[in-house]
């Protein structure tokens, strides 16, 4: 369920290290907590981003969740696809669902953050 | 007391539900300190006939019966009966917001058609719910201009309505949201573009002009629009006289309206409550404040209305929302919606049109100060007397005259602000133009009578 | 069972544009008595619109069957009760309609000559007279539009009197259980919001205060009665925390109905506050406004509240527009007056002891409704409530059943929701308030309908997660409605 080459944060994101390039998301926890997804706010491309600060939000039909950085770096790339179509982030938000791409400015950063072994004793408890 | 729906025996058998003996013990929690230990000093309660009485007795004090050639902002103009009928209906008047849909589909519906009409009526591509007023309309506009561009500053014409200005510079003084003024032609009386050129600079977010302007002029919207986007600032357009887009050209080169819908069926009501709107491009929508009822489809598949994107809105952001406004004047915007259904498509051209001859017909026995074109209300200079003094003959005549620009335009004391509607006589508006001649006539006569 | 309704015949009705034909007329106006213009000549050709595209066109009768058939598909005080929390729903008086209706109030022009208003100046002097008193304040401000216009004068009125002691300061308090315009106004007024947790009780944290409150603290925003319905029986103490250490206390009015005639802010330490007419005072809540938000202000407060002020010269009315110290106008002209003389008739035909009255019986009917469905629902916090009471949904969550579906299912009963999951400090809130124009048999029916509902949640959850079942419409898809928005008819 929770890939094993994906680093997590207490704050429901994920991201995936290739290189210098992180992919980050939103974990399939959080997905099922806001329920169906509505509208997802996404930084522009070229913003700088910090570790642990907002990049965005995710927006239900009553709720708004601030979508927190799990890494530092500028955005490279965003998911477009989103705009129209927020619904696949309910479906796939591990894979189709990618948030924003970020070339890190701090690439040890990583070692902060959760295994997938971890994040899923973490949300076991959190229940 | 006849709101209060319990018998005393009633009563008694809920107090020993509750374990207590009198009303007043349900209270003993409450801290010594804070109990208010005398009565409210506050007469008794009085009959319906007295409470009717009481406000007869007010009116009575008011002005009764007289022609009036006020505007500024309010409007007088006929009020449909349907108007009335429709939001007297329990079901409009003591219903609550929509938050429930499947037991709010009246209001809704009704929501969903005002926002479509303010679209037709604006050449906008969505309309709110509706604000509390065109004055308050104005500062939401414009922090809605400054979160879409994050471009700071505000430009302002002059030839918005004062109170609008003043309402506007309340809101931004705590907002770091800096407000500058740009002025009107002497001659046109509509902006000076010149000075808006001047003052336009990278950092301004907002510039609103309103048309027809204070003065009742129309202005150069297009051309205002092309300073401000060039620049990169987003262009508000503001009005107060609703009917007269039953004839004018609508704002299409805005990208945000804001507006007063007094005149359509809202009383003047001593200046509320009144209905204001919002209607902006498509582009903005997610930063507009306010309501918005959207259309969907029931689990069975029909079609149904419901409030949407209230991720905007207070209960949901907090701090971060795009306004704090809660309440929205549905019950005022049914009924403008009742009044744009009863004059329709060619009865508010029609309207627009009556009242367009009106004010012509005024203007045309006077000499009007402002050179531009005008719908309904126009500015005279006043000779030989001051504009308070020609009002005070008027009132003799049982009218009330234009309003005298002074308090708001210290270079236009000697001129008042003087507006004609579908519902100004021919009689009447002959007595003011023989009352403002009259005055000019007497001060020529006057110095003739010096130099003999 | 379900005693209050049963399924009714409700006419269709299709949207204003769908019923249109060119040509039909729903007017008739007069001929003109001055001679016609040329709008393109008077106006320029570039400035006369076309026409306006798809606006309706229909007849008188099929403007009223529209306007008709819709109207009874909305629920309405007058069909019966609305337990909303902190909403008030009161019974709207019709005497109050037809006094805002008379010809010399309705048609008073704001910008008339002084001497030809005195009628509805008497009426706002008659009106800030009578909230000085009912809230124990000095002097009452009727400009703004609304509650979270009056929270916005409010705390700009805090902010302009810090100032001109030398520090306006950069927090404001709000309690983790206060309504979302609190902390959207404090935004707007150019304050950070700093949360103050509330207590095990649902309480004020008195302590927490204490160490909070610092030279930044400009105020602390409460309702008291608390959005639990719980009076802040520490709020003395909050005040002299507060103004000890220079802050002022803002109290939200929406729960006053708990409180007039029985307490006053004034006299517990508040400083500025303000009230909501279409709440406490009977106003109607036509589908969402207009209401009014009057505030309320000490007298270190009064110099700068919005231009102008009414003043008295002579044997006459004024208006005082040379205020240097006050903030401006948060509203053209006066304020909402045709609100304000509605809420005017309601005290009048109250006066002070009806006014005790009337929130005794809310209090009444409150603990009354408490009593009988504690056996039923989780109440979070066991303090005395007040006009309201709030039960968490956590016995119904354990069967799958949210505070949401037991809302709808309520519907198919003949009742308006309660308010769901508001506040958000407790877990799937269920807020109720009857207000005091509620009868037994009502409030009974209420009751009854909502132990029905727990005992189906106990034996077939599943239904009620799908109610309701009896309305024009069933649940409506509010996840397309925001994700694809449609906001306008477009034919």
């Amino acid at each position: 369920m929770y890939p094993d080459n994906f680093r997590y944060t207490k704050e429901h994101e994920w991201v995936l290290a290739e290189g210098d390039t992180g992919t980050v998301g939103i974990t399939d926890h959080a997905q099922q907590e806001l329920g169906d997804i509505v509208y997802v706010d996404l930084p522009k491309v070229g913003a700088k981003i910090a570790a642990g600060k907002s990049l965005g939000s995710v927006e239900s039909v009553k709720a708004v969740s601030d979508i927190y950085s799990p890494v530092s770096g500028e955005v490279t790339a965003i998911n477009e696809s989103l705009a129209d179509a927020p619904e696949k982030l309910n479906a796939d938000p591990h894979g189709e669902a990618w948030l924003v791409k970020i070339r890190l400015s701090a690439p040890e950063e990583m070692q902060n953050l959760m295994t997938a072994a971890d994040y899923q004793t973490y949300i076991g408890a959190e229940k | 007391m006849r709101y209060l729906p319990k018998s005393d025996s009633e009563r008694r058998q809920m107090l020993d539900v509750c374990g207590v003996g009198s009303p007043e013990e349900l209270f003993a929690h409450l801290p010594e300190a804070v109990r208010l230990q005398r009565p409210l000093d506050l007469p008794p309660g009085i009959s319906e006939y007295e409470i009717v009485e009481y406000f007869r007795s007010r009116a009575a004090e008011n002005a009764n019966g007289y022609a009036s050639f006020l505007g500024a902002g309010v409007y007088n103009h006929y009020r449909p009966v349907l108007v009335d009928t429709v939001v007297s209906r329990g079901e409009f008047l003591t219903a609550y917001t929509p938050y429930q849909a499947e037991i709010s589909q009246g209001t809704l519906t009704q929501i969903f058609e005002f926002q479509t009409m303010i679209c037709q009526l604006t050449g906008m591509d969505v309309a709110n719910a509706s604000m509390y007023d065109g004055s308050t309309a104005v500062p939401e506009a414009a922090m809605m201009a400054v979160r879409a561009t994050g471009k700071g500053r505000v430009l302002v014409a002059k030839s918005v309505h004062p109170e609008y200005r003043e309402v506007l510079r309340t809101y931004a003084k705590h907002q770091g949201m800096p407000v500058a003024e740009f002025g009107y032609a002497a001659d046109g009386g509509t902006l000076d573009l010149e000075d808006l050129e001047r003052h336009m600079d990278g950092l301004t977010g907002a510039v609103i002009v309103q048309s027809p302007n204070f003065f009742g002029m129309v202005e150069p919207v297009k051309a205002a629009a092309e300073i401000a986007h060039k620049r990169g600032a987003l262009l508000v357009v503001v009005f107060t006289e609703a009917v007269s887009m039953g004839l004018l050209t609508p704002p299409v080169d805005a990208d945000i309206a804001a507006g007063e819908l007094q005149s359509f069926a809202i009383s003047p009501c001593y200046g509320g409550p009144y209905a204001g709107i919002l209607a902006t491009k498509e582009k903005f929508i997610r930063q507009m404040p306010g309501r918005l009822v959207g259309q969907t489809t029931d689990s069975r598949g029909n079609r149904a209305f419901c409030l949407t994107l209230a991720t905007r809105e207070q209960h949901i952001r907090r701090e971060k929302a795009t306004s704090n406004i809660c309440t929205n004047q549905a019950l005022i915007a049914l009924m403008a919606t009742v009044y744009m259904t009863v004059y329709g498509k060619e009865g508010l051209r029609e309207l627009a049109e009556q009242n367009l001859a009106k004010a012509h017909y005024l203007a045309g026995k006077l000499k009007t100060r402002f050179s531009g074109k005008f719908f309904n209300e126009f500015v005279v200079r006043v000779e030989g007397r001051t504009p308070e003094d020609v009002n005070k003959a008027l009132l003799k005549r049982k009218i009330i005259g234009g309003l005298p620009l002074g308090r708001f335009y210290p270079e236009l004391a000697d001129s008042m602000l003087l507006c004609a509607t579908e519902m100004s006589r021919r009689a009447d508006m002959d007595v003011v133009a023989e009352v403002l001649a009259g005055a000019a006539v007497e001060s020529s006569g006057a110095i003739k009578e010096v130099l003999a | 069972m379900i005693k209050k309704v049963t399924t009714h015949l409700s006419q269709n009705e299709a949207l204003l544009f769908e019923r249109s034909s060119p040509g039909k007329k729903g007017y008739q106006l007069p001929e003109l008595d001055v001679p016609a213009v040329d709008a393109a000549e008077a106006l320029g050709a570039d400035n006369v619109r076309a026409e306006i595209p798809g606006f309706p066109e229909v007849s008188e009768v099929e403007a009223i069957r529209h306007f008709t058939r819709l109207s009874t598909w909305n629920y309405a005080i007058d069909h019966g009760m609305y337990p909303l929390g902190s909403c008030t729903m009161k019974y709207n008086p019709r005497i109050n309609e037809l006094v805002a209706r008379i010809e010399g109030l309705a048609w008073a022009h704001p910008y008339a000559p002084e001497s030809l208003c005195q009628g509805a100046m008497e009426v706002m002097a008659r009106m800030e007279a009578a909230l000085a008193e009912i809230t124990g304040m000095d002097a009452v401000t009727l400009q703004p539009a609304a509650g979270a216009h009056g929270e916005l004068t409010g705390i700009l009125l805090i902010r302009a009197l810090l100032e001109k002691k030398g520090n306006p300061r950069k927090k404001i308090l709000i309690p983790d259980s206060a309504h979302g315009t609190n902390p959207a106004t404090a935004a707007i007024a150019g304050y950070a919001v700093q949360n103050i947790r509330s207590s095990e009780t649902g309480l004020l944290d008195v302590g927490a205060l204490e160490k909070m409150v610092d030279q930044d603290v400009a105020a602390l925003m409460v309702t008291n009665p608390n959005t639990l319905g719980v009076f802040e029986d520490h709020i003395m103490q909050a005040a002299e925390i507060l103004h000890r250490k220079g802050a002022l206390l803002y109290m939200d009015g929406a729960n006053m109905n708990a409180l007039v005639g029985m307490a006053r802010p004034g006299d517990f330490g508040v400083d500025v506050m303000h009230l909501n007419l279409h709440k406490t005072f009977s106003t109607p809540h036509g589908g969402g406004g207009p209401g009014a938000g009057p505030v309320a202000v000490k007298k270190a407060l009064e110099p700068f509240l919005p231009t102008p002020r009414l003043k008295r010269v002579g044997k006459k009315w004024a208006y005082d527009y040379k205020r240097k110290q006050s903030i401006g106008r948060v509203k053209a002209y006066y304020g909402n007056f045709g609100v304000l003389v509605r809420a005017l008739a309601y005290i009048l035909a109250h006066g002070g002891p009806g006014l005790r009255n009337a929130t005794m019986d809310a209090v009444l009917n409150a603990v009354y409704i408490r009593k009988q469905l504690e056996p039923y629902f989780d109440l979070p916090y066991s303090s005395p409530n007040m006009h309201e009471v709030v039960f968490s949904d956590d016995r119904q969550a354990r069967l799958g059943v949210r505070t949401g579906d037991i809302a709808k299912r309520l519907i198919d009963y003949g009742f308006h929701p309660y308010t769901v999951s508001f506040p958000l400090i407790v877990h799937g809130a269920l807020m109720i308030e009857p207000t005091e124009t509620e009868g037994k048999l009502e409030i009974d029916q209420f009751v009854e309908a909502m132990i029905s509902i727990a005992k189906e949640v106990e034996t077939d959850p599943e239904m009620v997660k799908n109610a309701p079942y009896h309305t024009r419409t069933s649940r409506v898809d509010e996840v397309t409605a925001a994700r694809k928005p449609v906001l306008r008819w477009k034919g």
